[in-house]
């Protein structure tokens, strides 16, 4: 495969990636060698992802020039760059609900009789050699992916590099929904996969993961390398500090809350099909985190409380204005925004944000009766309205009348907190409201948690980030297959308890 | 070991039985409104038969003749011969079918992509336009033929062009060729019929009684069920159904895949334009004129059919068997309403009803068995 043996299997050298006003990728390079495994590190939003869609052709830089073994390579379509040996395993599920196991893994790469009719027979050999492989012969092939759950849609990805002769095999965060034991045989896979001489760049930022399976590594931050070398000689303390950029004290800025009074109970809350008969108590001023791997049923359990989901049985129970407990059924949005709880969606662009819309609109569309009277608005107070939180929240934008379209990632966030702030909710349900914002926003809004519980609000703050749930909150309950497992002081908390009682692996 | 997020391969059963069960619906639908149409049919023609023994036997007592005694109703409903249930009925509702299927094949193939085509009436119109035109002409029929079926093809790469290249929804760009065909019609007509030498189109491909009469069926029903069978071979058997499929389940997905997604379109646009094109010279061959104000709202028609047989609007499911087994309900509910001579505007209000019935019935059932 490499031309000659000196030469790296991929260099990449000053990529440079910018959307809109955003700079996700600012002169970055990677040198991985033929048979290694080499981890890409770095929060959320420093760049990864854009620079694994630039290798795998899904996206074109700015700036740049790319080798494979030594010949430039300059990708023009995904096709193109999985003909060259580039297999990509994404992060968020990339199937095709209604093919079967069997047609997606071999999606875009069917083989063919006359360039036209399909051979079925040596496809399902070539779809049963690698579930064999993934330990995993159970998956049957004619079952459409749409069934599955969601750790065996993550092992057809795995799939689908394994049936391609790829050369580097690029996985994106492949552990975030597995169990312990699949983990266990990917790393296998993986060691096996290096043995043959095949690269691989692994992508995480579960440092644990990275020293077990990683050789050599880059550190990403903001767009930028911050470090790089070799696993087995560098502290994670180093790698945390090249990935953070900052101590930690700075990083989880903590204000002081006191905890009050009850304002939200669960009693014994099933939904369809998750959550599973959840009891969870959230009090006034306490900032309460909530743990689980994908599918464990945390999105639920935030869109059954805000009457986004049905419920099945058990009660939800809302006590901000009323100093007793009083029980409700049939709750609706609109309904749980008059009781003053407000939702943050973990999918800001489809749901979150009315992207084409103005950032005044946006922040004042769940309380427009705030700045207008009998159903006619008043522009001057609704942009007042929206200055206003603008400045508070630092969101950077030209004003009030810019479309949330042209915002970064981390001031789109902050645009959709602030519609809560408007909102003037008191219970606030935030959904992973960190995810996909660079580090400097993350502080802010951390910040801007600890201030609101201050003000005496009850937040409930889902996160997959093991890191920010126990530097930010008071409590921190883990969920696993819908079910409640355990909630405790976030100091009595450490990352490997979570985990294990996130996959039911032991502690 | 129990590990709670090991994951499974198997929740229901393979896809194939699935899709089995998922035709028998639609199949069981026809089955049920061709029996319904059949009894309400005996009903009426009994108690018709009863009325006229009865005013007959009346008739006679009063012209002081002997009447022998006059049958129950139910003696009447009974031993009267269907009119409904007959080889003829079938044919003449299969011929009726025949534009609307071939139509319906296309749009199968769309709607699995994920798009739709509101362009089809118009294109037929077009093309039977488009046949007559060149037969007037003193064209032979075959070459005719041919350039209905290209200017079919034509008009679904030009659907597809505008999509792929202008970047216009489906919706958007098929409601403009809508408008387009619909006028380009009526200018090669000159406004009005196009009365043209139909020749064997006319007296052989949707005729009553085929000839032969081995065939049982007109070759203009065989050629929907030929190139039913096509489009199904084309969808199951080759890359560039596997593709259309993967297109409408995930577009981005399909991409990432290597799956050259414009190129897709461009063809399946294409082939489902071919397909209208065909419908259309059908359509001249039961009209035996070009009527460039043929096929009004047919496109819903085909679009009903699709989604009766199974088809979802926002794609990755459909079935070619579903489909033609819808358009065949949606003929069955206009032949059987004229056989038992329920008014056109409850005709209408029937047929609207068994759409949205049918719809959600199929939801339903989909959602018990998931």
């Amino acid at each position: 495969m490499s031309a000659s043996s000196d030469d790296p299997r991929l260099r990449m050298i000053g990529v440079r990636k910018r959307f809109g006003a955003t700079v996700a990728l600012d002169g970055v390079d990677l040198l991985v060698q033929p048979g290694e495994v080499h981890a890409l590190i770095g929060e959320n939003g420093a760049g990864k992802s854009t620079l694994m869609k630039i290798l795998s052709g899904a996206i074109a830089p700015d700036e740049g020039r790319m080798y494979l073994d030594g010949q430039a390579y300059r990708p023009v379509s995904p096709l193109d760059a999985r003909r060259r040996g580039i297999a990509m395993i994404y992060q968020e599920l990339n199937l095709a609900p209604h093919l079967t196991v069997e047609e997606n893994v071999m999606l875009g790469i069917e083989e063919t009789r006359w360039g036209l009719v399909l051979r079925r027979g040596p496809m399902r050999q070539r779809v049963l050699a690698a579930l064999a492989e993934l330990h995993h012969p159970d998956i049957r092939p004619d079952v459409r992916a749409g069934d599955l759950s969601i750790g065996a849609r993550q092992l057809i990805e795995v799939a689908r590099a394994l049936v391609t002769d790829a050369g580097i095999i690029v996985m994106d965060e492949p552990t975030s929904s597995l169990s312990q034991e699949d983990t266990a045989h990917l790393f296998e896979l993986i060691r096996r996969l290096r043995g043959r001489g095949v690269s691989i760049v692994y992508i995480s930022h579960f440092l644990e993961e990275v020293q077990q399976v990683a050789d050599g590594f880059t550190v990403l931050r903001d767009g930028r390398v911050t470090g790089t070398g070799m696993v087995s000689q560098t502290g994670a303390g180093r790698i945390i500090e090249m990935m953070v950029g900052r101590g930690l004290d700075e990083m989880f800025p903590r204000v002081d809350h006191h905890v009050g009074g009850v304002v939200l109970e669960l009693d014994d809350l099933c939904g369809e099909p998750l959550p599973r008969h959840v009891g969870l108590r959230l009090c006034r001023g306490e900032i309460l985190g909530l743990f689980g791997l994908v599918g464990a049923g945390r999105t639920e359990l935030l869109r059954a409380i805000f009457g986004l989901a049905p419920v099945q049985s058990g009660r939800i129970t809302v006590a901000v204005a009323a100093p007793t407990l009083t029980t409700d059924d049939g709750a609706t949005p609109s309904r749980r925004l008059s009781q003053g709880v407000g939702m943050l969606s973990e999918d800001r662009k489809a749901e979150g944000l009315a992207l084409p819309m103005s950032l005044a609109d946006n922040i004042t569309l769940s309380r427009l009766n705030a700045v207008g009277r009998w159903g006619f608005l008043n522009l001057s107070r609704q942009r007042q309205a929206a200055r206003r939180w603008i400045d508070r929240l630092d969101i950077r934008t030209r004003g009030p009348q810019q479309t949330a379209w042209d915002l970064s990632g981390g001031n789109q966030q902050k645009v959709a907190l602030a519609r809560l702030l408007h909102q003037d909710a008191d219970i606030l349900l935030l959904d992973e409201p960190t995810r996909g914002i660079d580090v400097g926003a993350k502080v802010q809004v951390y910040r801007l948690m600890g201030e609101l519980a201050a003000e005496g609000r009850a937040i409930l703050f889902v996160s997959s980030y093991l890191p920010e749930l126990l530097g930010v909150c008071d409590r921190i309950a883990v969920m696993r297959r819908g079910r409640l497992i355990d909630v405790r002081g976030a100091s009595e908390w450490s990352e490997q308890d979570m985990m294990a009682a996130a996959t039911g692996g032991g502690a | 070991m129990s590990d709670p997020a090991r994951p499974t391969g198997v929740s229901v059963g393979p896809t194939r039985v699935r899709q089995l069960l998922n035709a028998l619906g639609p199949l069981l639908a026809l089955v049920l409104i061709i029996l319904g149409f059949a009894a309400a049919s005996q009903i009426r023609n009994g108690l018709d038969e009863h009325r006229f023994l009865t005013e007959r036997a009346a008739h006679s007592e009063r012209s002081g003749r002997a009447a022998g005694p006059v049958p129950s109703a139910w003696q009447c409903i009974r031993e009267h011969d269907n009119r409904f249930l007959t080889v003829n009925t079938f044919r003449a509702t299969g011929n009726q079918t025949v534009s609307v299927g071939i139509a319906a094949m296309g749009m199968t193939m769309i709607v699995i992509s994920g798009g739709i085509d509101l362009s089809v009436g118009s294109v037929i119109a077009l093309t039977s336009v488009m046949t007559a035109w060149c037969l007037q002409r003193g064209s032979p029929p075959g070459p005719a033929v041919v350039a209905g079926l290209l200017l079919g093809g034509l008009c679904g790469l030009a659907n597809a062009t505008m999509i792929t290249r202008l970047k216009v929804v489906p919706f958007i760009a098929t409601l403009g060729m809508w408008g387009i065909a619909r006028g380009l019609a009526k200018g090669i007509a000159a406004e009005q019929k196009i009365d043209a030498p139909a020749h064997w189109l006319g007296t052989h491909i949707l005729v009553r009684q085929p000839n032969p009469p081995w065939l049982l069926v007109s070759p203009g029903v065989w050629t929907m069920l030929l190139l039913a069978a096509v489009v199904w071979a084309m969808l199951r058997y080759t890359s560039l159904g596997r593709h259309v499929f993967a297109i409408g389940s995930n577009e981005a997905t399909a991409r990432l895949c290597g799956i050259r997604v414009e190129r897709v379109k461009l063809q399946l646009y294409s082939i489902a334009g071919l397909c209208t094109g065909l419908a259309g010279v059908m359509q001249f061959c039961r009209l035996t004129v070009g009527d460039p104000t043929t096929a009004m709202g047919a496109e819903l028609d085909v679009i009903a059919a699709v989604v009766i047989g199974g088809g979802s609007l926002s794609g990755g499911e459909g079935s070619v068997f579903g489909s033609l087994i819808g358009a065949l309900i949606m003929a069955f509910l206009r032949v059987g309403c004229d056989h038992v001579g329920v008014p056109t505007w409850v005709q209408e209000m029937v047929i609207g009803a068994v759409i949205v019935l049918a719809v959600a019935v199929d939801y339903i059932r989909r959602k018990s068995t998931a």
